[in-house]
């Protein structure tokens, strides 16, 4: 280990954000998000698993205005995630690396998971019949 | 393209597996990108299942999960929702954790905690299919 101090490289607050490094540094944010999130799904297992009760105890927390925002935000990152993650799986099999085709598939993904996590919702509420 | 002319060093055999001296070069990115293929169907079905059962009752879900099928299906999702994040989160400690004590503690931690998610889910969908 070197402790001399060495001069060091211009880091990433120097650039100017674009397409490309905002939605590469989103993927890993909303990846770890939903990783924390695997909480609330093994929680919900678990509740149901200890029967009514806890079932219903946990339906009340999840239900709460917290527990909807966390679950509105936890959509959104799950379906950015999965958007953005096909993007990658492209890349991943050599297709798709032309600088348009980049920013294009790019804002696909980001319109996709806007239009997918409303979409979840309205179906979602729609089924329960009380729209907010 | 012999491995002479490009000065590669290694036998042809060697060049074709792409393994790396250690026989497992790939192997983290190879089932990063494996499990995310798994979960492009099984998160769309998950969640679709999710809306589908939006302010239903104990009964209903309960009977939903039980179901041989849903929980087949289920344990895959959770199997490969976590061995997903585990990898995920891997890079991540790698990426911005660089004291390596810390980070084969934080390493450990994480694939100790993946482990016992995943496992609580898994022994939850068994309680609720078979009963307590």
């Amino acid at each position: 280990m070197a402790s001399r101090e060495r001069p060091l490289s211009p880091h990433l607050q120097v650039y100017r954000p674009q397409i490309t490094s905002v939605l590469s540094i989103l993927h890993r944010i909303t990846g770890a998000a939903l990783a924390a999130g695997t909480l609330l799904l093994v929680y919900w297992l678990v509740a149901i698993a200890g029967g009514p009760d806890t079932y219903d105890a946990a339906q009340s927390v999840i239900g709460s205005i917290i527990g909807r925002l966390l679950l509105f935000a936890w959509s959104w990152a799950l379906f950015y995630h999965l958007a953005n993650g096909i993007r990658h799986l492209f890349w991943d099999a050599g297709i798709g690396f032309e600088l348009r085709t980049v920013t294009i598939s790019g804002w696909t993904a980001v319109i996709l998971s806007f239009a997918l996590t409303l979409a979840a919702w309205i179906a979602g509420y729609g089924m329960r019949g009380d729209m907010p | 393209m012999s491995g002479k002319a490009t000065g590669d060093f290694r036998s042809d055999l060697g060049r074709v597996r792409g393994l790396g001296s250690a026989k497992e070069g790939v192997h983290h990115w190879w089932m990063q990108r494996l499990s995310a293929i798994a979960l492009v169907p099984l998160t769309i079905w998950f969640v679709a299942s999710l809306v589908c059962h939006t302010g239903a009752g104990y009964d209903a879900v309960s009977a939903w999960l039980a179901s041989p099928v849903i929980f087949g299906l289920m344990v895959l999702l959770i199997a490969a929702t976590f061995y997903h994040a585990a990898l995920g989160l891997q890079v991540i400690i790698e990426d911005y954790v660089h004291r390596e004590a810390a980070k084969i503690a934080a390493l450990l931690l994480m694939k100790f905690t993946c482990g016992v998610l995943a496992l609580a889910a898994i022994v939850a969908l068994l309680v609720i299919a078979f009963g307590r």
